[in-house]
């Protein structure tokens, strides 16, 4: 299971600090 | 959500993770320009987009797309060798993914970037002679030859 966060900006800042790059899944599909 | 396991392996190994559903956050379509699901947007750590990929597609298209992504990034970052690589690994095991003939142009610009030998160009022009002739990258990179 992959491990999704849900708070964009502290994920984004997430990938800042850790140097990743990040993905974002825009869905409308049931989470 | 993704049943291919390459895809949540490679997802897993490569990035952060972002879930946004739209039906609760709509502000979020607007602040990255989003109109449809699905649509994955692949950014730098800089927070600065560098890919984007709009609708469905089967496991080894998306595959390829989002190495394509993690190469531009590479790219963006003037991470030659990481960039070629990525670029590389699509042509090799992702050869008939629509990704493909981009990855051939973006290798052979990445393999000039990092030289800055115009040959690295005229080689990828002829890459394309024997291989995605009748692409709209082919097109492109004629004009190195």
């Amino acid at each position: 299971m992959l491990d999704w966060r849900e708070d964009v900006d502290a994920a984004l800042e997430e990938a800042k600090r850790t140097d990743r790059p990040a993905l974002l899944d825009f869905t409308a599909a049931p989470l | 959500m993704y049943p291919d396991p390459r895809v949540e392996a490679l997802i897993r190994d490569s990035f952060i993770p972002i879930r946004i559903d739209v039906r609760g956050q709509p502000e979020l379509m607007e602040r990255f320009n989003v109109q449809w699901t699905p649509t994955i947007l692949i950014l730098g750590p800089d927070g600065r987009e560098h890919h984007r990929i709009e609708g469905f597609l089967a496991a080894d298209d998306f595959l390829a797309q989002l190495a394509l992504g993690l190469g531009h990034v590479a790219r963006a970052r003037q991470q030659w060798d990481e960039a070629i690589a990525r670029y590389e690994g699509i042509l090799a095991r992702h050869p008939e993914a629509e990704a493909a003939p981009a990855a051939q142009y973006w290798r052979g610009v990445s393999r000039y970037k990092k030289s800055g030998d115009p040959a690295e160009l005229a080689a990828t022009t002829k890459a394309f002679q024997e291989r995605y002739a009748d692409t709209p990258w082919a097109t492109k990179a004629s004009v190195w030859g």
